[in-house]
């Protein structure tokens, strides 16, 4: 989940009954499955939340590109290098697409990246750990993408229209990245040495979690899901999508030939799901809060990319401004 | 001319001696093409605009698709050449080229090693670049070698969008603000030595030419300039002399001091874990 705890500003649902015609109007047609579009009436808490979780979504894809551009210089063979470079390539598009959805609510970009860089606005805490290894570039492919796409599929259908069209065109491309850093590990597993397959156990071990803790907060402590379901941004629980991704991902562990680091993993016959153990969320809300591993690197590097460009940017801007006056 | 130092004798006794230099010719796109992608992976989250991240990865990805296309042509002609004198012998493929070669083996261009300091510094690098490539490869599109003719084709249509990118970016720096102006003339001045090297031929440019495998490198220079000129005019940015001094040794092997740890980084892994043979 590339947006995890997002505010709502609401903890108590409103009945069609308390809410005004407008707002009741609204929610009908969201009860309806009907889009809202960006001229369409909206409650302001509605577009907020919008904003606040599309933008978090967006900076995940930004800062995201950092772990593994860590690696990209590093990549051991043309082809891996390849592939990494088109997939951050793929990374940038999707920050791109995703900040275009959000300024169609009014939210400006440059605004949102300023909030980003003074720590007002948040991005996925699984780029706040550190790659270590080159089997790290194969993980984060397989589970954090994958983690992701669990989250977006569903995104596909919610409520705010340019948002989900947007999930449509990244779920496709994420797929992909998905199955090729899968197919980094297999590679690894199959055809390595000894130390390439302890690359990818120490790997997995060190991204297990973090990658399980991105689809956000256990049910029972997200308050603003409710109303996240009730205006269909969110379409699942983050414990529903949490269980789904486990589920989906436990068999290609096993096929891999790796381990999980968690001693209570074991398939339920009765429930046909995987049961886990607990998550530390204590080290979760860390992170969060700006206190993981990576947190001030991530956003140092951000920030200095910006503030060293500063001086392009205004040339750029100067330089459209002479050339339309010499046209005028 | 000899590609690596422990080939010699094989290439000694190889009954196809002609390939030597084509192979070099072959090396010496694929690395210019390879070092510059390096420096374009090291740019990754530092660009001055979010499409300008885009725009840099999209370039360093044509680079390295042309390098592993130029790489790998010259790893089959190698190991045929091998295979004809000691059929045991080691395999070449574009990889090991890549990763396994040291500074001193590596025939890429100056220009494409030098650091990528500002923003400037790296438009002004890629721009000189990219003038220089297309008319190459504009050239190379008519080789007599099929196989070259064929890359050549295709990488002309990525070097032709990445000079027109960097040609306008030079405009927007030159003719921008006064620091940009500042900063974009001072690293044309600074990259200018490496120039010499693009537009002077050696032996091996010679043989190419003679058999119609390469363009004249002396009519890719006359487009060269008039490239340059016509940008660097409009950027309102002062051109350094034709007869400045000009530093060359890449094409033969002598680096800059910078190459050397461009390649400790990008060949780290597989030196790492020599017996690693798939990744």
């Amino acid at each position: 989940m590339y947006a995890q705890l997002v505010e709502t500003g609401s903890s108590q649902l409103k009945t069609l009954d308390e809410m005004g015609p407008e707002e009741r109007q609204f929610q009908e047609r969201i009860n309806d499955e009907i889009k809202i579009e960006p001229k369409n009436w909206m409650p302001d808490a509605y577009r907020k939340t919008l904003i606040r979780q599309i933008s978090q979504h967006a900076h995940s894809e930004i800062v995201g590109m950092l772990p593994e551009g860590n690696w990209l210089t590093r990549a051991p063979t043309l082809k891996r290098k390849l592939q990494l470079m088109a997939k951050i390539q793929d990374e940038a598009g999707h920050g791109l697409y995703l900040y275009s959805a959000m300024e169609t609510l009014g939210a400006d970009r440059d605004e949102e990246i300023d909030k980003l860089h003074d720590g007002r606005a948040k991005y996925s805490s699984i780029f706040n750990y550190p790659t270590l290894n080159w089997a790290d570039m194969g993980t984060i492919g397989w589970l954090v993408d994958g983690a992701a796409i669990v989250n977006q599929v569903p995104l596909q259908r919610t409520s705010y229209g340019p948002y989900a069209r947007a999930m449509i065109r990244v779920c496709k491309e994420e797929s992909f990245h998905q199955r090729q850093g899968y197919q980094i590990l297999l590679t690894m597993m199959q055809e390595g040495t000894d130390e390439q397959k302890a690359m990818v156990q120490d790997s997995i071990n060190r991204f297990w979690w973090p990658s399980l803790m991105m689809f956000g907060p256990s049910d029972e402590n997200s308050p603003n899901s409710a109303q996240s379901m009730a205006w269909k941004i969110k379409r699942h629980s983050n414990d529903e999508l949490r269980q789904r991704f486990l589920d989906q991902t436990v068999p290609q562990l096993e096929l891999l030939g790796c381990t999980a680091p968690d001693p209570d993993l074991k398939y339920n016959q009765e429930t046909g799901h995987y049961e886990f153990g607990e998550i530390d969320w204590q080290e979760f809300f860390d992170v969060v809060k700006g206190n993981g591993p990576c947190n001030r690197e991530r956003v140092e590097a951000r920030r200095n990319a910006i503030d060293n460009g500063a001086w392009v940017r205004e040339a750029a801007v100067a330089y459209a401004a002479k050339r339309q006056r010499r046209a005028a | 001319m000899q590609n690596m130092a422990h080939r010699n004798s094989v290439q000694k006794n190889s009954a196809q001696k002609t390939q030597a230099p084509l192979t070099d010719y072959l090396l010496r796109l694929g690395d210019s093409a390879l070092v510059l992608g390096q420096r374009h992976a090291q740019l990754c989250g530092k660009a001055p605009a979010l499409e300008e991240e885009l725009a840099l990865m999209n370039v360093g990805l044509d680079l390295f698709g042309q390098a592993r296309n130029w790489l790998g042509y010259a790893a089959e002609l190698m190991a045929a050449d091998l295979m004809a004198a000691e059929p045991e012998g080691q395999v070449y493929d574009a990889d090991s080229l890549a990763f396994r070669r040291d500074a001193q083996d590596f025939r890429n261009l100056l220009l494409v090693e030098q650091p990528n300091g500002d923003f400037a510094d790296i438009m002004g690098r890629q721009f000189l670049f990219d003038a220089w490539h297309v008319h190459l490869l504009d050239g190379l599109s008519h080789s007599s070698d099929p196989r070259i003719a064929e890359v050549a084709a295709k990488s002309l249509k990525e070097a032709t969008y990445h000079l027109r990118r960097s040609s306008e970016w030079v405009i927007r720096l030159g003719d921008g603000t006064e620091e940009s102006h500042t900063r974009m003339q001072r690293a044309l001045d600074n990259l200018w030595q490496f120039t010499g090297e693009l537009l002077q031929g050696d032996e091996i440019d010679q043989a190419m030419l003679a058999a119609g495998i390469a363009p004249d490198l002396e009519t890719v220079a006359t487009r060269w300039k008039a490239t340059v000129e016509e940008v660097l005019e409009e950027a309102t940015l002062v051109r350094p002399s034709y007869d400045a001094w000009m530093y060359t040794g890449g094409k033969v092997g002598h680096h800059t001091e910078h190459l050397g740890f461009l390649l400790a980084e990008m060949q780290y892994l597989p030196r790492a874990y020599p017996d690693a043979t798939v990744w």
